[in-house]
């Protein structure tokens, strides 16, 4: 799809330029003129959200480092002095801090849409990798941003995902030790960890903004997926990027800002957790130790399995799940609109994945379904928090490495339509098609 | 016809985005339940003049509040990250709005209020320690000189700082104020340890002092505090009646304050953003509509 270049440079500066370095004509090509399938909703506007996001926490992130003390002894009392003290500081920390949290919801229905709609497929294979890859980065990065303000929760959730590693030993004794005390800088979670987790914390967002620039190159190679999920065959099938995408994108941002603002200024902390408010002290464990919303469906995953090493397994393999999504997904057809049984697979596990979230934030001993009680304690007992993730966390799994690999030889898919445009002219969309000479064979 | 169909992926979206929005309430919810899952008895219902997006500090009971926090909780709670010009700041309970151009540290009240504490210093002469009257801009000056010394006039328990108290609690004020408030008889068949005092809203775990059956233990916690806050405990220079939840009331609100000083500013500034964000969402969604009006999609 980016074919010729439309652009003509207009000035004396620009002809001078575009034959030195021809960036106008490459921001013309990808931000202006870039033919784009014209039904897109507003599901699509996710991808511009996120890099509103992106732009956002590095701005702010930039300025609290200007304030901020990478210091086990001075680091809490540094991110209250930036709170009290900088001038609009509570405002940028705030942002900062609620952003992560604003950034993680658009990602996730950013990659639920590319589920729904099959946009991992073929050709966007790299792209969707490219995704998987900015998602881990974002993780380490907010995992380590967590940590700075070197609160109780802060502390402790460095303790514990850091130990994860110590698994290891399990396989090699000693190669886990090794690794955490690595990780750590010395023998336990300390100021050398802090440090090095600024400095990380620091690094990675740039290093995201880098793979975000490939993202956006592999998505412009073959052009952005559509709900329909069929190939733009010819021009009738696109808008011109600006003024039709730059105005849509520019709505959506506009009320996800609406979102982020009330939590920035009305609930700053409805997000976050008390226990953090009190200064990290190696000495007094938190009596529930929870991390962030956006980590509590693998934190789940990570409870329900009673082995440490293959509970650590499984939390990566839910997100190595998502690599190896593009080969696993056998349907020849893109677009789940014409898939009604997948359809009803994807929604379970959207209803799995939000199940899971629920159990990463209860005790895993606390019951849902009480079913009777304990004879000394008269506690209730029952169906646990444990036991529901676990039937989650298999679906979560089966949905990858069973549900999509099989389905895609023996659904009966609806008819797709031929072109972007069809579904348009009928009066009524894809419902209305089912007489139309459509295959989804012939269709990628 | 395109415009029937525009407007009906229009609400599409905008439902989509409802959806989003509430999945991420659920996922909050669900770390609020984990949080509450101690042994303590809910904060009672009470309300407090900040409350809400429209809420603002009554300053004269910042001033009652910090009554109270110099006159009983200073004996041995620290405020380590607040200073004397901090109470003269925009906002703060001696922030006099008549003579805005004045900077907090040379505020009459912050000084006047500071000169009444006597702070540790390093004489610069002849390198001794001294006392010598404080500025506004020193911190509040703390009870003790260290941890050990708070401890070891306590009981062994440290009593924690109050700066960011009211974030640091779940419930803030109201956690606050129904604990002050909340000392009670222990009930018959619970052993209190010497030194300790039963608050059915302090978190903890009293199984072990229960002799009761296994699944009545009750609500609550020990505390190494005991009871402060009684009638007439602190004079009101307002004329404010000297009740307990009055007084109660009013440290709760300061340290409110405290922990969030900036807390009225930002609200207010919430709500011109919001009100920009609105207007700019609705001028942008009519040029969306006249744009895409010949396009069907």
């Amino acid at each position: 799809m980016s074919g010729h270049s439309k652009y003509e440079p207009k000035t004396g500066f620009e002809r001078w330029l575009d034959v030195r370095l021809p960036i106008v004509r490459m921001a013309y090509d990808t931000a202006i003129d870039f033919p784009t399938p014209k039904n897109l909703n507003y599901w699509w506007t996710f991808g511009g959200i996120l890099a509103v996001c992106l732009v956002i926490q590095i701005v702010t992130g930039v300025v609290l480092a200007m304030h901020y003390v990478a210091n086990a002894g001075l680091a809490f009392n540094s991110v209250e002095h930036i709170m009290r003290d900088v001038n609009h500081g509570w405002m940028i920390r705030y942002i900062h801090a609620n952003g992560a949290s604003m950034f993680f919801l658009a990602v996730y229905v950013h990659i639920a849409r590319g589920l729904y709609y099959g946009s991992y497929k073929a050709p966007r294979e790299i792209l969707w990798l490219l995704g998987c890859v900015i998602y881990l980065l974002m993780m380490a990065t907010a995992f380590m941003g967590y940590v700075l303000p070197w609160g109780q929760m802060s502390y402790y959730g460095a303790v514990v995902i850091t130990n994860l590693f110590s698994a290891f030993d399990n396989v090699i004794p000693g190669v886990g030790t090794a690794i955490t005390t690595w990780l750590w800088g010395g023998f336990a979670v300390d100021n050398a960890t802090l440090n090095r987790f600024f400095s990380l914390h620091y690094l990675l967002p740039f290093m995201i903004a880098g793979v975000v620039g490939l993202h956006i190159w592999a998505l412009h190679v073959p052009g952005n997926n559509n709900p329909v999920g069929v190939d733009v065959k010819s021009k009738e099938d696109t808008v011109p990027f600006h003024p039709y995408y730059t105005v849509k994108d520019g709505f959506a941002i506009l009320v996800f800002l609406l979102l982020f603002s009330w939590f920035v200024f009305f609930a700053p902390e409805a997000l976050g957790h008390a226990d953090n408010q009190v200064m990290a002290n190696p000495l007094a464990t938190p009596s529930h130790i929870v991390p962030e919303w956006y980590f509590l469906p693998f934190y789940a995953i990570l409870r329900a399995v009673p082995d440490k090493l293959f509970g650590v397994l499984g939390m990566f393999g839910a997100i190595a799940m998502l690599f190896a999504l593009p080969w696993l997904d056998t349907s020849k057809v893109r677009s789940m609109r014409y898939r009604p049984t997948a359809r009803w697979f994807f929604f379970l596990f959207i209803a799995a994945t939000l199940g899971l979230g629920w159990c990463g934030g209860k005790l895993p001993d606390d019951v849902v379904i009480p079913i009777g009680r304990d004879a000394v304690t008269g506690d209730p007992t029952g169906f646990t928090v444990v036991m529901l993730s676990r039937v989650l966390a298999v679906y979560y799994f089966a949905y990858f490495i069973a549900v999509l690999p099989l389905l895609g030889l023996f659904e009966k898919t609806l008819p797709v339509p031929d072109t972007i445009s069809t579904p348009v002219l009928p009066k009524g969309g894809a419902a209305m098609l089912s007489g139309a000479t459509a295959s989804p064979e012939k269709k990628g | 016809m395109s415009s029937s169909i525009l407007g009906r992926s229009g609400f599409h979206g905008l439902r989509a985005l409802a959806v989003a929005a509430l999945a991420l309430g659920v996922a909050a919810l669900g770390t609020g339940v984990a949080q509450a899952k101690t042994n303590a008895k809910e904060p009672q219902e009470v309300s407090f003049s900040f409350e809400g997006p429209f809420g603002r500090f009554d300053q004269a009971e910042l001033q009652r509040g910090f009554k109270v926090y110099a006159e009983v909780c200073s004996a041995c709670h620290s405020m380590n990250l607040l200073s004397y010009r901090d109470l003269a700041q925009p906002g703060g309970p001696f922030w006099d709005p008549k003579h805005p151009n004045i900077s907090p540290a040379e505020s009459p009240y912050a000084k006047a209020i500071a000169a009444q504490y006597k702070v540790p210093d390093i004489d610069p002469d002849t390198g001794d320690v001294i006392q010598r009257p404080a500025t506004a801009a020193d911190r509040f000056k703390a009870p003790f000189a260290n941890e050990a010394a708070a401890r070891a006039a306590n009981g062994g328990a440290l009593p924690p700082d109050l700066s960011v108290i009211a974030r640091a609690r779940e419930g803030g004020p109201a956690y606050i104020y129904s604990l002050l408030l909340g000392y009670e008889e222990a009930p018959a068949g619970m052993t209190v340890p010497d030194g300790k005092y039963y608050n059915p809203y302090m978190a903890g775990d009293m199984s072990s002092y229960w002799k009761g059956a296994k699944d009545k233990v009750p609500e609550g916690g020990f505390i190494a505090m005991a009871r402060q806050l009684v009638d007439d405990r602190v004079q009101f220079d307002d004329k404010t009646p000297s009740t307990a939840a009055n007084e109660a009331h009013a440290v709760a609100t300061f340290l409110a304050w405290a922990a969030d000083p900036h807390q009225v500013e930002r609200k207010q500034t919430g709500i011109a953003v919001m009100l920009f964000l609105l207007v700019f969402t609705l001028l942008t969604y009519l040029s969306y509509r006249q744009i895409w009006r010949n396009v069907s999609h």
